[in-house]
C-alpha cells in the first residue's frame, strides 16, 4: 500500500472514530439517540470517512501540499499574526459569508449560490445535531407548554410551544428547503439556457448534485405537508423516500461536486500566499528581465513541477523554463517556429530582449484584471 | 458530444497579421462571455510588426491541470483541456505561471482562472472555434488534415514541443515548413532570436547605430 493511501486511511479512520465518540458523548451515552435515525448516522459516518480520505489524499498532492504547508507557515509568521487574523476575518466574511467573488461573476449566479449555500448550512446545522442526539427538546415538568432545547446534554433557555420562536425553530428545515429549492431551480435554469454552461457540464458532476438536493428538499417538505394538512397521509412512504435521498446525498459527498465545499477553504491559504508574494522579492524573467510573479512562487512551482515528474529544467543558460515570464513564453514559441522557416537569424538578440506587449491592451481583451496586468504578465 | 477526432486546430504564427479579429471573435464565445481568451502579442513592438496569436494548445499532459491544487482543470475524453471549473478554482495563479505556452489568464475580482477551451460550445456541435472562423490569414485554422495538406502543400504539422528537458505533445498543431526535419520544436532555442524584421531594420536603417534594446 502506498504511503499516501495509508496516511489517508489512518486519518479517515481516526476522524470517523472521533465522530463516533462525539455521538456517544453528545447524546449522553445514546440516551437521547433516536434509534429510528440510525441509518442516517451510519451514512454520516461513512461520509466522514470518505471525505477525510479524499481530503487527505488531495492534501498530499504536490501542489496542494505546498500551498497547505506554506499557507500555515505564512499565517503563523512572527509579527504578522495580527494582520493575518484581520485578513482571515475579512476573507471569511467576503468569500464565505457573502460569496463576494461569485456575485462578481454574475448577479444571478451569486443569488443562486447564496440560496443553495445558506439553505444547506441551515439544514446541516439542524439535522446533524438531531441525528447524532446532540440536540433534543424536553417539555418542562412544571410548564408542559414550554420546551427546553438540550444541546450536547446542556440545557438552554426554554420557550413557549405556541410562539413565533417555536414556529420558526420547528420549521427550520422547511425554510432551508425553500432556500435550497429556489437555488436549485435557478441553477437548473442556467444550466438549461446557457449554451456555454451546457457545453462543458458533465451530468454526474453538475446535474446530479442539483437533482439530489432538490429531491432531499422536496421529500422533506412533503413530510411536513403530510403531517400538517393531510393527517399523515403517505407519511411512511415519504419518510422512507426522504431517508433514501438524504443517505444517497451523504454517500455521494466524498465523490462528486459537493466535495468543493471542503476544498474551497484552501482559498484562504492562497490569500495569505498571495499577500506575502505581493510584498516579497519578484522574480525577473530570464529573457526580458522584467519582474513577474514572486521569486517564492516561481521557486515553489519548480519544486512542484519536479515532484509531478515534469522536467522543465534547462541545461542551457536559462536554468529552468519556469524562469521565463508567460509573455516571453508566448513569443518564444512563435520565434522558434519562425526560425524553422527562415533559418536562425544572423543576429543573436542580446538579453534582456524587449518584453512582448499586448496587441490589444484593453482590460478583458489583453489582461483580465490587475493581476494579469501588473503582476503575472509583466 | 465530443469534438470529432478528424477536426483539428492548426496554428501558424508566421501568418498572423495582428488584425485583432480573433480577439474580438473570442469575446463572443459562450463559455467565457465577453472576455477574450486568445493572447495576441507584439513580439517587439518598437522594431517589428511580428504578432503572435496564442490559443490553448490542449496539452496531452497539461501542466496547468497538474499543478492546480484545486483539481479545477479537467481534460475531456476528446483531448480538450477545459477552463477552470468555477466552483473549484481558488485563483492561486499556479496554472498561469506554469503553462509552458503562457495561456491562462487570471480574473482577479472573480478569483478565477480563465482560458481558451477551444470554443467547446461550438466545436462539440461541429462548428469551428470563433477565432478560426474569422482569421483572415488562416494563421488560425480549424479543419481536417486533408484540408490543411491541400491548402499548404509546402508545410507539415508538428505537435511536439520541447522546453528544457521536458517534451509536451498537444492536441493543437503548429504548421512548420515541410523541409524542417525536426521531431519537435525546441522553444528555448529561440532565446536569442530577434523578432522577424529586426534583421532588416538593423541592416538597412540602423547601420552603424547601436542595436535597439541591447541592454
Ligand atoms: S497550453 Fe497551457 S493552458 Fe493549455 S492545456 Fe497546455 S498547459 Fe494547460
Ligand atoms: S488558478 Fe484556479 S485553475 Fe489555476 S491552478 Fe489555481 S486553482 Fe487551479
Amino acid at each position: 500500500m502506498h504511503r499516501e493511501v495509508r496516511n489517508a486511511a489512518a486519518w479517515a479512520g481516526l476522524l470517523t472514530l472521533a465522530l463516533g465518540a462525539l455521538i456517544v458523548a453528545g447524546s449522553r451515552s445514546l440516551a437521547h439517540f433516536d434509534a429510528a435515525l440510525v441509518a442516517y448516522t451510519f451514512a454520516s459516518l461513512f461520509a466522514v470517512f470518505g471525505i477525510t480520505y479524499r481530503y487527505a489524499i488531495w492534501l498530499q498532492r504536490p501542489p496542494t501540499a505546498v500551498y497547505w504547508r506554506r499557507g500555515f507557515e505564512l499565517f503563523l509568521r512572527r509579527g504578522h499574526l495580527g494582520s493575518n487574523l484581520r485578513l482571515l476575518v475579512t476573507r471569511l466574511v467576503s468569500d464565505f459569508g457573502t460569496n463576494a467573488f461569485i456575485w462578481k461573476r454574475d448577479k444571478l449566479r451569486g443569488l443562486t449560490h447564496m440560496l443553495l449555500m445558506w439553505g444547506c448550512v441551515l439544514a446541516a446545522a439542524i439535522t446533524f445535531p438531531l441525528v447524532f442526539g446532540w440536540l433534543h427538546f424536553e417539555a418542562m415538568p412544571d410548564r408542559p407548554d414550554w420546551y427546553r432545547p438540550v444541546v450536547f446534554g446542556f440545557a438552554t433557555p426554554a420557550f413557549p410551544v405556541r410562539s413565533l420562536v417555536a414556529f420558526l425553530i420547528f420549521h427550520g428545515l422547511v425554510w432551508s428547503a425553500f432556500l435550497v429549492m429556489g437555488g436549485v431551480m435557478l441553477a437548473m435554469r442556467r444550466r438549461m439556457r446557457d449554451e456555454g454552461a451546457a457545453a462543458v457540464q458533465f451530468f454526474a458532476e453538475d446535474m446530479l448534485p442539483l437533482i439530489l438536493l432538490f429531491a432531499v428538499s422536496l421529500s422533506g417538505l412533503l413530510l411536513t405537508v403530510s403531517y400538517t394538512w393531510l393527517a399523515g397521509y403517505g407519511y411512511e412512504f415519504l419518510a422512507l423516500f426522504h431517508a433514501i435521498t438524504v443517505i444517497v446525498t451523504l454517500l455521494w459527498l466524498p465523490f462528486g461536486k459537493l466535495f468543493h465545499v471542503f476544498q474551497r477553504p484552501a482559498q484562504l491559504g492562497v490569500a495569505f500566499y498571495k499577500d506575502v508574494a505581493a510584498r516579497s522579492e519578484p522574480a525577473s524573467c530570464a529573457r526580458c528581465g522584467h519582474a513577474f510573479a514572486s521569486r517564492m512562487h516561481v521557486r515553489d512551482l519548480e519544486t512542484v513541477e519536479a515532484a509531478l515528474g515534469y522536467r522543465y529544467d534547462d541545461p542551457g543558460e536559462v536554468g529552468h523554463y519556469q524562469r521565463i515570464c508567460p509573455r516571453c513564453r508566448r513569443a518564444l514559441v512563435a520565434l522558434a517556429q519562425a526560425a524553422l522557416a527562415r533559418g536562425p537569424s544572423s543576429r543573436r538578440a542580446a538579453l534582456p530582449a524587449p518584453m512582448p506587449s499586448y496587441a490589444n491592451p484593453g482590460l478583458g481583451e489583453g489582461p483580465l484584471g490587475s493581476e494579469d496586468r501588473d503582476n503575472f504578465h509583466p | 458530444m465530443p469534438v470529432p477526432e478528424s477536426h483539428e486546430f492548426f496554428i501558424d504564427p508566421r501568418r498572423c497579421i495582428g488584425c485583432n479579429a480573433c480577439v474580438q471573435a473570442c469575446t463572443e464565445c459562450d463559455t467565457h462571455k465577453g472576455h477574450a481568451m486568445i493572447q495576441l502579442d507584439y513580439v517587439d513592438r518598437g522594431a517589428s510588426p511580428q504578432t503572435v496569436p496564442v490559443v490553448c494548445m490542449h496539452c496531452d499532459s497539461p501542466t496547468c491541470a497538474e499543478v492546480c491544487p484545486a483539481d479545477a482543470i479537467k481534460r475531456t475524453g476528446d483531448g480538450v483541456v477545459q477552463t477552470a471549473r468555477k466552483p473549484r478554482c481558488i485563483g492561486c495563479n499556479n496554472c498561469v505561471l506554469a503553462c509552458p505556452f503562457g495561456v491562462p489568464k487570471m480574473s482577479t475580482g472573480m478569483n478565477l482562472m480563465m482560458k481558451c477551451d477551444m470554443c467547446y460550445d461550438r466545436t462539440s456541435i461541429g462548428k469551428k472555434p470563433m477565432c478560426a472562423s474569422v482569421c483572415p490569414s488562416q494563421a488560425l485554422f480549424f479543419g481536417t488534415r486533408e484540408e490543411m495538406a491541400r491548402l499548404r502543400p509546402a508545410s507539415r504539422v508538428l505537435n511536439v514541443f520541447r522546453f528544457g528537458n521536458q517534451t509536451i505533445t498537444t492536441r493543437v498543431n503548429m504548421l512548420v515548413p515541410g523541409q524542417a526535419f525536426v521531431e519537435s520544436l525546441d522553444v528555448l532555442s529561440a532565446l536569442h532570436e530577434p523578432a522577424a524584421g529586426n534583421d532588416a531594420a538593423e541592416n538597412v536603417l540602423l547601420d552603424g547605430m547601436e542595436a535597439p534594446h541591447a541592454g
